[in-house]
């Protein structure tokens, strides 16, 4: 396929999302869904821009977005440097492994009754929450890069006498990264999700908070452009993180 | 072996810490008292009932939100323009954390099961659409060749080639689908709605019963748990064939 023709698809594609706005315009203007559930786009759009004229909507986004990047970040610290521990070890993973892997399946958000009774509804209980949630796909995904090391490695790092620091940081970090990468990724999205979840249980601003108040009050149109910002956060963490996978693994394909 | 002595003494110190100090918390309770709780709350019959309104809504969601993921996969699989079409509005989409349609759901049904299971499709919608649709793509293209040379029509191409052709990967679309069907199931009911385990995990909770809250938490890991290793087995005896790449093993 030419540059030419890629190119075309794309506008294409542009054009079929536009198409879609268009049907959901034409719905909501002829009322076929009652507008107290979907508002038209020019609704929402307007609600977007109302919304962040009066920097109410700017205020809630910045509180997401900031206890979403605090929580992953905290989990991402903790999950990788507990992992490589773990990781490097065979005895540590030996004793410690199927514990991990019976805590994984557990749904993340049900650690927050527990979050609850320790914290009561505050923003802590929430941080925890996120950070404990988003911290499994890490801290597997940096065992799991450790131990499959290729056994050679391993003995060419004993012939040439490296210390057990320096196995870490040039031959097992190397070997987990694309796995660490692609699980922060995964557990960016959970932080969102885990973010809107505990803003809607805790009432504590941002904007899981703001849907629910707008859904409470059948206010439509703020309730999808509090979505439709959500959505946004979601497509440009994804972003950001995918280009950095690519810059960081770009010596993988030469 | 190994793996039992680090859950085993941690069950042991919290057991002869709180027996020693003699802990009373609205937050803690030590292993005995968990079991117990337990045990009188298996007996009352409450937890199958909740079980069940769980174990409804997520399967009722995984088929819901799975089959028009399937559809949506095997049609974008085999019709490349339609996927390139398609890939903005898609891909504008996904992002879209599923909670974030619990308030819209909530306003157009109501508590109850029809919203829960609306928000699990939703969510089992996109593992299915992008895992089917690699696995559709990533069939021997001499299959397909194949078929054309056949002279099969379009609905025979799907039934008798792609599908069985994409079976194994397929099938580990439905074991994400299938996890992400119990999280989101138990997420919506801890959040909002009323009824199944969640809800009861949160009243326990609220009515400060740190012993029933643990219990039915880990009989939540445990359900999660299983449900995991029954379809793992499933797909190692099922599609041993077909050396099936570990995405999230």
């Amino acid at each position: 396929m030419t540059r030419i023709e890629r190119t075309a698809w794309s506008a294409a594609s542009v054009g079929v999302g536009v198409l879609i706005v268009a049907i959901w315009q034409f719905v909501a203007w002829k009322q076929f869904v009652s507008p107290i559930f979907l508002p038209g786009p020019d609704k929402a759009w307007a609600a977007l821009i109302e919304g962040f004229k009066s920097g109410s909507l700017t205020q809630q986004t910045f509180a997401t977005v900031q206890r979403m990047s605090l929580g992953w970040i905290l989990a991402s610290l903790i999950g990788v440097s507990l992992g490589a521990l773990i990781g490097s070890s065979r005895n540590a993973r030996d004793y410690l492994g199927p514990m991990l892997e019976f805590v994984r399946p557990l749904p993340a958000s049900a650690i927050i009754p527990v979050g609850i009774a320790f914290f009561g509804l505050t923003k802590s209980m929430v941080l925890g929450v996120i950070a404990f949630g988003t911290i499994w796909p890490m801290l597997l995904a940096t065992i799991h890069g450790f131990a499959s090391v290729d056994p050679r490695l391993l003995e060419v790092s004993r012939v040439l006498q490296l210390s057990r620091l320096q196995v870490i940081f040039k031959i097992m970090l190397p070997n987990a990264m694309p796995d660490i990468l692609a699980a922060m990724r995964l557990a960016l999205t959970i932080a969102l999700i885990l973010s809107v979840v505990g803003e809607i249980m805790a009432y504590q601003g941002g904007l899981g908070s703001h849907i629910l108040e707008a859904s409470r009050a059948y206010h439509s149109a703020d309730l999808f452009a509090g979505v439709i910002v959500l959505g946004i956060i979601g497509l440009i963490s994804n972003l950001a993180l995918t280009a950095l996978e690519a810059k960081l693994l770009r010596w993988r394909h030469p | 072996m190994k793996g039992w002595v680090v859950p085993v003494g941690v069950l042991l110190f919290a057991e002869i810490s709180a027996r020693l100090f003699g802990i009373t918390s609205d937050s803690l309770a030590s292993p005995s008292q968990i079991l117990a709780a337990a045990w009188s709350f298996l007996s009352t019959g409450v937890l199958f009932a909740r079980s069940a309104q769980t174990l409804l809504a997520a399967v009722s969601g995984l088929l819901i939100g799975g089959g028009l993921g399937l559809t949506l996969a095997v049609l974008l699989g085999l019709i490349p323009p339609l996927s390139r079409l398609l890939r903005f509005p898609i891909e504008a989409l996904r992002p879209i954390p599923s909670i974030a349609s619990l308030p819209i759901v909530l306003m157009i049904y109501g508590f109850g099961y029809r919203m829960e299971i609306a928000i699990i499709a939703f969510a089992c919608f996109w593992p299915v659409l992008i895992i089917g649709q690699s696995a559709i793509v990533g069939i021997e293209p001499r299959l397909i060749e194949v078929s054309r040379v056949l002279g099969l029509n379009f609905f025979s191409r799907v039934t008798k080639i792609a599908l069985p052709a994409a079976l194994p990967r397929l099938f580990v679309a439905f074991r994400q689908a299938a996890a992400v069907s119990l999280v989101v199931a138990v997420t919506v009911e801890i959040v909002m709605n009323p009824q199944g385990l969640g809800y009861e995990l949160m009243t326990a909770q609220n009515s400060l019963q740190p012993a029933l809250m643990f219990a039915i938490l880990i009989y939540i890991g445990l359900l999660g748990w299983s449900l995991n290793a029954v379809l793992l087995l499933a797909q190692k005896h099922l599609f041993a064939f077909a050396a099936v790449p570990r995405l999230n093993a």
